[in-house]
């Protein structure tokens, strides 16, 4: 009983610390934000002349952020290698 | 599922669509660069030609096309084809996946070495992915048995 009080009080206060900080996060779509004033202007004017690329998104992807696409396509051979190991079973019904 | 059924109308159409969706899915891939695409959703692409070459005719057609163990290798030579472009360019003298460095060895520009650096690995991308998809599927509709279902 006094977990479950102390837990809802908790939550409780973690909402409304939220909330409060809510107050400071910019306008949706604010063309003023920082988001949008410190890398997005620097993608989107020099992406082309830097990568060749006239898509943004894979310029970002691909080249900018490609450390990051490495560990997705590595997350990917991971789940698939997990998935062959738990389910994958040989002819006399063993693991193979 | 994966069990043989015959239906002429179905593995023909089939036989006409699979070679359309695999050059479909390497449209996606080249074509990353200008539109929405790339080697996720190319290697998608992809190995839904084999999902549904393994539904309309069988698991061992599918299989004597793509085997298990070339499926393994193309899971991993995927991964290795990315690093391995992150480590020539380190070998190059640049950063990890600074593409810009292949115009050393690629008589390309270092702006147009980027975009193949990128295309390089996107290809990567597109195989792991590929061979990952059609790993699990075979093995979740068989729960890992593979050609034992079809004597059962």
């Amino acid at each position: 009983m006094i977990k479950k009080i102390v837990s809802i009080v908790i939550a409780i206060f973690a909402t409304s610390a939220l909330l409060v900080g809510l107050e400071d996060l910019p306008k949706w779509a604010d063309p003023k934000q920082p988001a949008s004033i410190h890398v997005s202007p620097g993608y989107i004017e020099k992406s082309l002349e830097e990568t060749g690329v006239p898509n943004i998104v894979t310029a970002v992807l691909a080249d900018y952020r490609g450390y990051d696409t490495m560990f997705e396509t590595a997350v990917i051979f991971t789940a698939g290698i997990a998935v062959i190991m738990l389910l994958r079973r040989s002819k006399n019904g063993k693991k193979a | 599922m994966v069990k043989r059924h015959e239906d002429v109308i179905i593995q023909t159409v089939c036989r006409c669509l699979i070679p359309y969706m695999q050059i479909y899915s390497l449209y996606v891939l080249v074509h990353g660069h200008g539109s929405p695409g790339g080697g996720f959703q190319g290697g998608c692409i992809f190995a839904a030609s084999f999902v549904l070459l393994a539904i309309v005719y069988d698991l061992r057609e599918a299989k004597r096309r793509f085997s298990e163990k070339t499926n393994g290798v193309f899971c991993a030579l995927g991964v290795f084809i990315y690093t391995a472009i992150g480590w020539l360019c380190l070998l190059l003298g640049g950063n990890f996946l600074d593409y810009g460095k292949l115009s050393k060895i690629f008589p390309t520009d270092p702006v147009m070495a980027r975009y193949y650096g990128m295309a390089g690995i996107e290809t990567g991308v597109q195989i792991t992915v590929m061979a990952i998809m059609v790993s699990i599927f075979l093995n979740l509709a068989t729960k890992g048995k593979h050609e034992e279902v079809l004597e059962e």
